[in-house]
């Protein structure tokens, strides 16, 4: 029976259809899946951190209402994400649980801070365009709950991509304190932004079975090579370079060569010694716990309105 | 990669079961909408809510925010009934291709049909 489960489970993938969840599937697939999916939708919700940050500071009411939105929209994509790990048969709470005790993680860009207006550009320019890259190709995940929640996010994601740049764009025709401003920031967020697609493929040690299962579709180093491609014009179209002296457009092979990326960096913050992850946390479980009495009460609202309408009945 | 957190050299990823305590918080509600008048629900993803008035009210924010709604429903996820096995249970249609008007070849003099 196994074998034959196993048989159909192949066949499905080699057809380029997709699995859903009550299809039999191998355990290591399924924790595979639980295991990004979650830490997918913990990236999706920390994420509003650094941007919230700037909320009350945001240059004008037309920015302000606008960040606001696109803040709310990655409240939704974790929504999205957290039902679709809900559907490999985990729990909300075992997932808000090992975010909040460290057993699972975020994307470690968000745990850099926001330091000016132009960072809040930045973020939805290069990471929201790094997150697109990586999402349209999720699409094709063989995952179908994972695919559909990609499909509905990358929807929403160009609006914030746009964003980002036309803020850049102001900056850009402004002062020369607003150009510095814009500069400083494509320099802080532009390596983070590139580690965003992780390890290289030759040190990315679960990439191969995530492939064969398709889960992901295209390898780190190619996603990454993608992003700098289109990137790189769109930060000269700004009037400011990216901080690697190395960078070069190579004519032969149409793409743009980039440096060296600082690993031990990009390692110190995955293990939790970034500038800012203690204090996204710290955050996250301090709104939880503050927020208690809210979900008490609408669950308190929710059965005092049930028996009500028993008593009618 | 990008939103996913690769696994640091020596760490090892921490155990998932899928065993473990179901959810105690909020009950699950599916969701269908109705992106305009004159299409049918389709189901778009689910959402905890305490009760239905609140699923509704959810369901807007997380999934109407393009404004390409005319209308949701909300259902319990426990009162969603599944068919079992698709290779049993379709296969009574698996062998009856003159169902699909293309089984039959008609002459092209024979005009619209
Ligand atoms: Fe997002
Ligand atoms: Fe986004």
């Amino acid at each position: 029976m196994a074998v034959e489960h196993q048989v159909q489970f192949d066949r499905t993938i080699e057809a380029d259809e997709k699995i859903e969840p009550r299809d039999w599937m191998p355990d290591g697939y399924r924790s595979t899946l639980i295991r990004q999916i979650a830490q997918h939708a913990h990236s999706e919700v920390i994420g509003m951190q650094p941007e919230a940050n700037w909320i009350t500071r945001a240059p004008t009411l037309l920015r302000k209402a606008i960040l606001i939105a696109k803040v709310q929209d990655e409240a939704g994509h974790g929504l999205y994400l957290y039902s679709a790990t809900e559907t490999l048969g985990i729990s909300r709470d075992e997932l808000q649980e090992m975010l909040h005790s460290g057993r699972q993680k975020y994307s470690s860009i968000f745990n850099y801070p926001t330091l000016s207006w132009a960072d809040i550009g930045a973020i939805g320019w290069l990471v929201d365009g790094a997150a697109i890259v990586n999402q349209i190709m999720l699409q094709g995940t063989s995952y179908g709950p994972y695919s559909r929640a990609m499909v509905r996010i990358c929807k929403e994601e160009s609006f914030h991509a746009r964003q980002g740049y036309a803020i850049l764009m102001a900056l850009a025709k402004g002062t020369d304190e607003q150009k510095a401003m814009l500069q400083d920031a494509i320099d802080r967020w532009w390596w983070p932004s590139l580690m965003m697609f992780g390890p290289h493929d030759s040190d990315s040690t679960h990439t191969e079975q995530s492939m064969e299962w398709k889960i992901k579709r295209i390898s780190n180093d190619d996603l990454r090579q993608m992003y700098v491609d289109q990137t790189v014009p769109q930060a000269h179209y700004l009037g400011c370079s990216v901080p690697d002296p190395d960078l070069h457009f190579d004519e032969e092979s149409g793409h743009w060569n980039f440096g060296a990326i600082d690993w031990d960096e990009f390692w110190t913050v995955v293990k939790g010694n970034g500038p800012m992850n203690r204090e996204r946390i710290n955050h996250k479980t301090k709104v939880w716990d503050d927020g208690a009495w809210v979900r008490e009460a609408a669950v308190a609202y929710a059965e005092k309105q049930a028996s009500r309408s028993t008593k009618i009945a | 990669m990008s939103y996913d957190v690769p696994i640091a050299p020596g760490e090892t990823p921490d155990e998932i079961s899928v065993e473990g305590p179901q959810s105690t918080a909020w009950p699950l509600w599916e969701v269908f909408m109705r992106p305009k008048r004159g299409l049918s629900h389709t189901h778009c993803g689910s959402l905890h809510a305490p009760d239905a008035e609140s699923a509704i009210l959810n369901a807007r924010d997380a999934y109407t925010r393009l404004g390409d709604t005319a209308s949701l429903w909300v259902v319990p996820s426990t009162h969603i009934h599944a068919s079992s096995d698709p290779t049993s249970m379709f296969d009574p249609a698996d062998d009856k291709p003159y169902r699909h008007p293309t089984f039959f070849e008609i002459p092209d003099e024979v005009g619209q049909l």
